[in-house]
Order: structure tokens, then sequence, then C-alpha cells
């Protein structure tokens, strides 16, 4: 499944990273402490999470993420858009709540990140 | 003409390909299964780079994020062959035949008002009707592609409707060239081989640098300075550090490893010291020593600090997602040494070394 797959399925809104869209997700990883992402996520993974900071773009890039869903329409800030777009994070986003999002992604098929 | 045979050749060689076709879904279904009957000659040589490529290196990626950077107007045959509606069949094949091509755009009084191929000319061969006119036997209905659209746009029209070429035209509908399947690959093919060779270029350049200089003991320091509360940049020192890794040709998981270790680092001299501090990473040939290094506070319980879920950091970190008690066990797990020294008033020292794998081997051996 790819970015994009999950994108149309769960109608996420793109805000950052059109361009890796076709990226395949290897699997799925949901928590708000960049630490615990920084030593769970792997690369490909989808990071749900409803921090929304610089600082999540720095976790992402460093990790190559396949994406980052930001939940509950929290809104990034422009640092955060900014730094997203010079590192090529694609960072989408959603009113649901994390609960939500990891449940239809595992309905999915998408495993836990590992 | 050879071309279906070069087809098969191209097919089976071109794993890279294969790939593009699954990644598009159906989208390029056809793509590399049937190539324009004119493209047969280049397309032989293409599949020859190809296989020199991509015993080289994997382009998988590259080819498909190059399927939507490259625009349709940087791989088109611009001021294509065109004929009027007027054009006789019997006149027709000769075009075709000289300019060894195998369908033209058919353009009235400057606009495009169909397109006529070879198959179409075959069908009038057979029914003997050489002098009919280009304008009664041509597909009017034509799908074109604009020259500022992506390539990926060309790509899911020929798979959609199995077209061998499509026109391009400009925003104004202007015919300022024409696409064939062939001209995709070669494109593509010659895209891959510029960057390949600048990438190339660069990372031996880099990954050269402990083989040509001589000396008792090389090593690459580099030195990023961190601000204190500075949230916005957070992660800008170790982003560069990793990045200067893999130009160094760091293995991605000891890159990785490196790089989550300096980010917790990193992060710690954001949230915790009085005045920011420096992080340093040496690179030698055997290890990476990344070294966090601040004037204070200090830590007053070193053993505590290092205590999994331990965090002195605010409430108004803790929001950011920070402060978790986690930072110095995620480095501690990374790094294959790691030191925490620190003094209260003058100022902490964090060590986390990594071998890497040539020494572990030499150690073993």
């Amino acid at each position: 499944m790819t970015v994009q797959d999950l994108v149309a399925a769960l109608r996420l809104k793109v805000l950052t990273g059109e361009a890796a869209l076709q990226r395949e997700v290897s699997g799925g990883y949901a928590a708000d402490l960049l630490s615990c992402a920084m030593a769970r996520a792997r690369a490909g993974n989808v990071w749900v999470t409803l921090q929304a900071h610089a600082n999540v773009v720095a976790v992402a890039s460093l990790l190559d993420l396949a994406a980052v869903i930001i939940t509950e329409g929290v809104e990034p800030d422009p640092a955060a858009r900014q730094k997203a777009d010079e590192e090529g994070v694609v960072l989408l986003s959603t009113p649901q709540t994390t609960y939500a999002v990891v449940a239809e992604m595992a309905r999915l098929g998408i495993p836990a990140g590992s | 003409m050879g071309a279906p045979v070069v087809c098969e050749r191209l097919e089976l060689s071109t794993p890279w390909l294969q790939e593009l076709r699954s990644a598009e879904q159906s989208s390029a279904a056809d793509f590399a299964a049937t190539t324009g009957l004119g493209g047969g000659h280049a397309v032989a040589e293409s599949a020859r780079e190809d296989q020199a490529i991509s015993a080289s290196r994997p382009v998988v990626p590259k080819s498909q994020e190059l399927v939507y950077e490259l625009k349709i107007g940087e791989i088109m045959t611009r001021d294509p062959v065109v004929v009027g509606p007027d054009c006789l069949m019997s006149e027709l094949k000769e075009i075709l035949r000289v300019r060894r091509i195998s369908g033209v755009p058919v353009v009235d009084n400057g606009s495009l008002v169909g397109i006529i191929s070879i198959e179409d000319l075959i069908v009038a061969l057979e029914k003997g009707e050489t002098s009919a006119r280009v304008g009664d036997k041509m597909t009017r209905q034509v799908q074109t592609v604009y020259a500022d659209e992506s390539v990926i746009q060309a790509v899911t029209k020929f798979a959609r409707y199995g077209y061998g070429r499509l026109p391009v035209v400009d925003r104004s509908g202007r015919l300022v060239g024409i696409v064939t399947q062939g001209d995709i690959v070669r494109g593509l093919l010659r895209q891959l081989d510029v960057q390949w060779q600048e990438e190339e270029i660069h990372r031996y350049r880099a990954s050269h640098i402990f083989e040509d200089i001589e000396s008792d003991q090389t090593g690459l320091v580099l030195r990023y300075k961190v601000t204190a509360r500075d949230f916005v940049r957070g992660g800008e020192a170790s982003s560069k550090l990793k990045k200067a890794l893999e130009r160094l040709g760091g293995e991605p998981q000891l890159v990785r490893r490196v790089a989550v270790a300096a980010y917790e680092a990193e992060t710690n001299l954001i949230i915790h010291t009085d005045n920011g501090g420096d992080l340093i990473a040496e690179v030698q040939p055997d290890r990476i020593r990344v070294v966090a290094l601040d004037t204070g506070p200090g830590i007053p319980d070193v053993e505590m600090a290092l205590r999994p879920g331990f965090s002195t950091a605010p409430d108004w970190i803790r929001e950011l997602g920070f402060g978790a008690g986690m930072g110095l066990n995620n480095i501690k797990s990374c790094a294959d040494e790691m030191r925490l020294e620190s003094r209260v008033g003058v100022g902490t020292r964090l060590e986390a070394v990594f071998y890497l794998p040539g020494r572990r081997e030499k150690e073993a051996a």
C-alpha cells in the first residue's frame, strides 16, 4: 500500500510532500512523544500523532518515515510546514482521532511498524 | 522492422520498468510491452544502456521519481512531421517510409484535427484505398498531452488508450511536439544517466576520503552549534550529520543509529542547557564518536538521569512531545559505548561511540 492509497482510503488532507506519495508504507506507529517515535518507528512507517511542530518533521526526516498523519485537525505551524517542504517530508492531516486512524490503518492491513 | 524482438529484450532486461509498472498499478501496463514502431533502433540502444546502469546500482525509486519530475516537453520530439487532411494515403505511405515514423498528427489551418497512424495506412492499403484522403481515414478524437505535464500523464494515457504516440500541445492548444513510448524510455534513461554520473562523482570523492589521505590517524570532525530553547531548529544538527554520514558512504543502519543518538543529544542540549552547546561528531576509519558538550547547569544525579522514564523537563516542554525520559536510554541502545559525565555548575559531557562494521570483523579475526 502506498501513501497515496492511504490518503484516498482515509480521506486525508495532504499538507506537504506531494511528490513522495507513491512511496510504499512499511508499517504504522502511533505516539505523541518524540523519543518514543525515535526509538520505535522505522523507515517507511507512517507515524500517527497529534504533535504538529517542526520537531515532528525533524524526527520524520531522520527516520526516513513515509508520512506523518496529524490527528484531531491540529494545524502544523508555518515553521513545521516550511521545514517539511525543505526536507520532502509528507505531512497529512485529518479531523479524526489517533485511535480512529490507527483502527482504520489496521483494517487496511498495515502492520505495526518494525 | 525488428521492434517486437527488441521489445521482448527490453522487457526482460528492465526490472525497473516492471517496478515502474507495478508502482503505477495498471497505468503503465503496456508501457514496455509495446513500443512505437518508429522507436525500434533507439530502444535497442536504450536496452543496452539500461543493463549497464542496473548492474551498478538499483534505479527503481529514481525512475519512479523521474516520471513525476520530468516534463513531457523535455523528452518529446519537437517540430514533428505533420500532414494536412487533404494528403492522400499514398502520399502518407511515402512520408512514413522516408521519415521512418509510424504516425503523424493531422493539422488544418494551424490546429490539430486528427491523427493518422501506420495501422490506419495498412487497413487502407488492404482495401486498396490508396487515393483516399487522410482526413477521411484519420482518428478525430485525439488524445493529447500538455508539454508542461509530468511524463506520468503520458505513461497513463499510453496504458489507457493503447496508442503508439500522443501529440503534445501547449496550453493554447498549439501543436508543439509528439511523444512516443520510445521517447519516454530514452528520456528517463538519459536523465538517470546524468544524475547517476553526478551522484557517483560526489559519492566517490566522499567515500574515498580515508583511502586517499594518508596519516597515522585520520579523522573528520564535524561540529554543530546547538542553541538552547531553539525548538524550531531542533534536529537540524543531527539532520546535517546524518546527511554527511550518508555522503561518506555510511551503511544505512549505522547512519540511522548515529542519527537517532545525535538527535536525542541535540534535543537535550536544546531543552536542558543554560547556553546551548556543541554537538561534535568525529569520524574515524574504525568508529564514529558523537560528543555533546555543554556548560551547565549539569546533572545532579547521573544515575537517576539514566533511569528510563525519569525526566526533569517542565510541563510546557512535555506538551511539545519531549521530556519522555527516554532520550539517554535511546542513545544507550543505539551506541556501542556510552559515557555520561556531569558536574553541577560546570557542565555535561556525553559521549557515544559507534563501531564501524570493519572493526568488528577485525576483532573477530
